[in-house]
């Protein structure tokens, strides 16, 4: 009971609140919703105790779904430690930020609205998490995808949030049209796509192969690199993360929940989740070392720059996630599990903080524009500083814990790509320390640059946003240090069991444990260098990065364009789809479908009716003669054409 | 000296006619305005007229040497035929007194052209069949001009009385090529005539042309349709609601009657005609009412429409197909007659009016005709649950069945067109800025259309007897 419970709580709250939000008003919106998520996350501790650490997994049936010729498909519950970590994660943290939530829109005319919209993601995201088969996977997928999309667009007033919106659903198609080949490859391999079936019958398939382009391909790879494209788009990895950064636009909650903390990671997930393939193609793992690396220097590099509070957190995610896949990609799957478990606390916290700052600032997000206000919202200031620390590695925080493992196992994979990937992660942790600390200094310290009236308005938030705060703080505190036995340490083998597949002989997290003493320092070192780097220039010496910038504008403008990313695909993509587009719509639509269709029956119609109302002369030989004409023709069609 | 015949078959159109002439005498010698009282002694002997019909004979019984027949066929269609007539005559009694023009002649004209419309379906001989058509088209064309004062009127009866007079020529001179061959007169010798002989001769197809376009005047199909546009608008309105719906009846059973009884053999050849003249009709009726301002003149085109789908009907040429013809006449006549009842409540302040654009708001000035009026015009569009969904169901099934798919399916086409024209009326109704609102209906027009509309409902979820009751007539016409 506690089971279904957990993952259909959110989805009753979703459709009271959704349904009947108008009827039960925003305080009775507000009840439901936080209860159902409540309730769920309630129920997920005993379910994480019973199955990760009791080590009781199983299948719950719920209905048939789907059933033609061989393929089969069912909703089903299924619960391993792998998806009763993300059980527990997901609605623990979306339960505080449901509570978050409720103070941080009391202005919004639409609160029903949005806390359905809140409940509805945590339902997909579980349904996401707890899926049976590829195709509940990609039904979860999807409804996070969508219940992101309108989130996004939630102030949908707003052109630049409806572009937004638009811009997060596109490239997620781009995405998922990857994963929906990938689940078609799938099914074309094993024949089914339930994942008890296919992860005892991939050892057997290792070696298939699939004829394309006349050439043989080794199917395995195909399949995990089709699987990683979808990933690739919901985690927003290098080359498909643009709409992250925009997605900045939907309400700060929704960052939280959505865009840092769950759905983003569902793309590790899925590789996590799939990973008895992925250990059978080591080509498509070095792909996902690489592309996690570069994600996590790459969206570093540009969040040393930014000037919006609440992209640089965004682009900070986005470099985080790219730690958890070279994770992955090196192996280290529960590193990265580990990671996404700890992020989700201390990147929900880092952005409720600032969604906190925002609202004590009038709802301005450029930090160039703050400065100063510590003492007036110490609770807030607080807590970012225990995310930043988490964030940045520090001891003893949560962060430090994962993150150290994740650069250890690359280090200690060996291979090339691991290596790469412990050069580019070192140097984003030391961006991260920067950025995060640029962040706090720019934001509370200095002289305030906010105008006379901004500053005087300054005030901590409401109770009912500070003790959600509280929580997450807690989580970012003590999530790392109580979970990486179990995660990543001597309890590993028996806390994962089936749940993650890991070839035998091939231990990276145990190579981890024993890499040399300088590995397992540095990433202390870079960070603290990155600290002490933007303690120099923001608050030292803050006439510095002025002139930084000013000595190498190419590099400043490349970064804080963010590689100029959007305006390439712009040129190649986007305006060449308008352009096609448009020629379908005058061309195809307009001028042949509606020109000789609807639109050109219509007149022509139309002047045939004028054309037989001219007929209708009212002298009365026309008529006589008609009547004559009529005869004459029916009496010579059947004279002439012999009739039969 | 010949024995008498049996006159019992023929009782109810005896006593119509002898009520008709009592009625005038009333009329004559009664120094009051006598309209009221006669048209409720008309009403009464139409329904004595039915009465008699129930109760007589109602199996193939034939009189007076042949030329007068009576069975389940002519029973439907003559009750159809009464009930069209003595609603219209309800609504004609309302109007005339409020238009201030009421004759006491104008009840008796009415019956007379209603017994002619009997004589008409239960003609079983060239001579029957043209005495009583000629019966009811001369009583029409009075009726046409009967508002003698106006202009419109009268050129609205001079126009259907030569063209009349035209089309009675067309069919005098086809029956006379058809007796010419046959040597005979009565339809069953005919239909002898017709089987045995192994090659139709050229003579008789054109002499079954000519005497198909004599009825299909009578019918409004196209291309003999031109006076009815003219002649409806003319026509005083509920004169107009009468033409629509009595004499089509009697016209398209009569058309029936022919082609099923002596000309059954020649289906081969006049079936191309009948299938020719729907789709003109079905075509014109859908295109040309699309630019139509005058509601009465749309009306007209509807008609045309109307006529051409029941054609489809008679076209199919089977049992079937007779069936769904009587079954969609049945619900015409009363879909018009509840229109007819919502054109004649359009007064603004005392005065008709009958352009399409005085209904604009009518939706919130006059709600209850304004409903009428939609669910009327949606069963006119053949739009379920409304019964003009079954009338059009059943013929284009019929088509179906008999392998005329095309036929079918231009039906449906056409149909497609006339539902813009119909739907235009209720957007007008609903989402036009309001003008002048109507006068409150008389009762006896209000209860018309209120029956009327009531009636589409239960004809759509009530229909197994009237379905069962069209389909125990079609049998006594001896398709296959």
């Amino acid at each position: 009971m506690t089971y279904y419970l957990a993952v259909f709580m959110p989805l009753l709250g979703a459709f009271i609140a959704g349904f009947f939000g108008r009827a039960i008003g925003d305080r009775g919106a507000h009840i439901v919703t936080c209860l159902g998520v409540g309730i769920a996350a309630l129920c997920s501790i005993p379910i994480f105790s019973e199955v990760a650490l009791g080590g009781k997994d199983q299948v719950l049936p719920v209905a048939t779904w789907l059933t033609s010729g061989t393929f089969e498909a069912n909703w089903a519950l299924r619960f391993d430690t792998l998806s009763s970590v993300m059980v527990m994660t997901v609605t623990c943290v979306s339960t505080l930020i449901h509570i978050y939530a409720v103070g941080y829109m009391h202005h919004d005319d639409s609160q029903p609205r949005f806390m359905a919209y809140l409940s509805l993601f945590t339902f997909a995201m579980l349904m996401l998490v707890t899926a049976d088969n590829l195709v509940q996977l990609f039904f979860g997928w999807e409804g996070v995808g969508v219940v992101s999309y309108l989130l996004i667009g939630f102030w949908f007033k707003k052109p630049s949030a409806c572009a937004a919106a638009i811009k997060a659903f596109v490239v997620n198609r781009v995405g998922d049209f990857g994963f929906l080949l990938g689940i078609f490859g799938v099914f074309v391999l094993f024949d089914a796509v339930n994942f008890d079936v296919i992860f005892q019958a991939a050892p057997a398939k290792a070696d298939a192969s699939v004829h394309f382009f006349s050439r043989d391909w080794h199917a395995m790879t195909i399949i995990c690199l089709l699987l990683f494209v979808g990933a690739m788009g919901k985690s927003a990895q290098l080359f498909l993360h643009t709409w992250l950064p925009d997605a900045m636009e939907g309400p700060t909650p929704v960052s939280a929940l959505i865009h840092a903390a769950t759905m983003v990671t569902a793309g590790v997930f899925l590789v996590a989740r799939m990973s008895p393939l992925f250990e059978l193609a080591p080509d498509a793992l070095t792909v996902v070392t690489l592309i996690g690396a570069s994600t996590a220097f790459f969206a570093a590099t540009i969040g040393c720059v930014q000037n919006d509070i609440k992209r640089i957190i965004a682009y900070s995610t986005c470099s985080q996630l790219g730690y958890m896949f070279f994770a992955c990609g090196v192996s280290a799957y529960q590193a990265g599990i580990f990671h996404l478990m700890t992020h989700a606390w201390f990147k929900a916290l880092l952005f409720l903080s600032a969604g906190s700052v925002i609202h004590a600032m009038s709802e301005e997000q450029d930090i160039r524009k703050m400065g100063g206000i510590w003492k007036k919202i110490p609770f807030t200031y607080t807590v970012m500083w225990i995310g930043s620390l988490a964030l940045a590695g520090i001891p003893f925080f949560a962060g430090y814990y994962s993150k150290d493992m994740i650069l250890e196992a690359a280090y200690g994979a060996g291979s090339p790509a691991g290596r790469f990937a412990f050069v580019l992660g070192l140097a984003a942790a030391f961006m991260t320390a920067f950025y995060s600390w640029r962040l706090l200094f720019l934001t509370f310290h200095g002289k305030p640059r906010a105008d006379h009236h901004t500053m005087e308005h300054v005030h901590e938030s409401p109770l009912i946003m500070t003790i959600p705060l509280g929580g997450l703080a807690l989580g970012a505190l003590f999530a790392g240090f109580l979970g990486h036995d179990v995660f990543v340490g001597e309890g590993r083998a028996e806390f994962w069991r089936e749940a993650i597949g890991t070839t035998a002989g091939h231990d990276v997290i145990e190579a981890a444990h024993h890499v040399p003493g300088w590995v397992v320092a540095s990433p202390l070192v870079v960070s603290f260098s990155g600290i002490l780097l933007a303690y120099f220039l923001y608050i030292r010496r803050t006439d510095l990065p002025a002139k930084i910038a000013g000595a190498f504008p190419g590099v400043y403008q490349f970064l804080l364009n963010k590689w100029y990313f959007d305006e390439v695909y712009d040129f190649i993509f986007t305006k060449n789809v308008f352009r096609f587009g448009k020629w379908f719509w005058k061309g195809g639509d307009t001028y042949i479908i509606d020109g000789f269709g609807p639109d050109g029956l219509s007149s022509l119609i139309a002047r045939a009716a004028k054309r037989l109302g001219a007929v209708q002369s009212g002298y009365l030989y026309h008529y006589a003669f008609a009547m004559i004409v009529g005869i004459a023709a029916f009496v010579t069609w059947f004279v002439a054409g012999g009739a039969g | 000296m010949s024995t008498m015949p049996d006159l019992v078959p023929a009782y109810p159109e005896i006593f119509l006619a002898l009520a008709g002439m009592a009625l005038l005498m009333i009329g004559v010698f009664r120094t009051k305005d006598s309209t009221g009282l006669l048209t409720w002694l008309a009403v009464a002997a139409m329904g004595v007229a039915a009465l008699l019909i129930v109760n007589g004979p109602q199996g193939p019984v034939k009189t007076f040497s042949g030329m007068f027949v009576v069975n389940s066929f002519t029973v439907f269609a003559k009750l159809l035929t009464l009930a069209g007539a003595a609603v219209s005559l309800w609504l004609i009694n309302a109007w005339v007194h409020k238009e201030q023009i009421a004759r006491f002649e104008l009840p008796v004209i009415v019956l007379f052209a209603t017994l002619g419309m009997l004589m008409m379906i239960s003609a079983n001989d060239l001579i029957s069949l043209y005495v009583g058509l000629e019966l009811q088209s001369l009583a029409l064309y009075v009726l046409a001009s009967y508002h003698r004062n106006n202009l419109r009127s009268t050129e609205a009866g001079v126009k259907y009385f030569v063209l009349g007079a035209l089309a009675s020529g067309l069919l005098l001179y086809g029956s006379s090529l058809v007796y010419g061959f046959g040597g005979t007169t009565s339809f069953d010798g005919l239909a002898t005539a017709m089987a045995s002989a192994p090659q139709s001769h050229v003579g008789v197809i054109i002499g079954i042309v000519f005497v198909i376009s004599g009825l299909a005047f009578k019918v409004s199909a196209v291309p003999f349709h031109m006076w009815t546009p003219d002649v409806y608008e003319g026509a005083p309105t509920p004169i107009t609601a009468f033409f629509s719906v009595a004499p089509k009846v009697a016209a398209l059973s009569l058309f029936l009657q022919v082609l099923a009884g002596p000309f059954a053999p020649l289906i081969g050849q006049w079936q191309q005609v009948i299938v020719f003249i729907s789709l003109l009709s079905m075509g014109w009726g859908a295109v040309a009412a699309v630019a139509q301002t005058n509601i009465k003149r749309l009306m007209a085109y509807s008609s045309i429409g109307h006529v051409g789908y029941a054609l489809i009907g008679l076209a199919v040429g089977t049992t079937e197909g007779a069936r769904g013809m009587l079954f969609y006449m049945l619900i015409y006549v009363f879909m018009n007659l509840g229109t007819f009842a919502v054109i004649l409540s359009m007064r603004v302040k005392g005065r008709a009016v009958e352009d399409i654009k005085d209904l604009s708001g009518i939706g919130k000035t006059n709600p209850g005709i304004a409903i009428a009026l939609a669910l009327l015009m949606f069963s006119m569009a053949g739009i379920p649950p409304l019964a003009g969904f079954l009338g059009k169901y059943f013929v284009f099934m019929a088509a179906i069945k008999a392998g005329m798919v095309p036929l079918a399916v231009f039906g449906l086409l056409a149909s497609v067109v006339a539902a813009f024209y119909y739907w235009r009326l209720v957007k007008i109704m609903y989402f036009d800025a309001p003008a002048d609102a109507f006068d409150p209906p008389d009762t006896a027009t209000g209860f018309i259309m209120t029956a009327c509309t009531v009636l589409m409902l239960v004809l759509f979820f009530e229909s197994a007897p009237f379905v069962g009751g069209a389909e125990t007539a079609a049998k006594a016409l001896s398709f296959g």
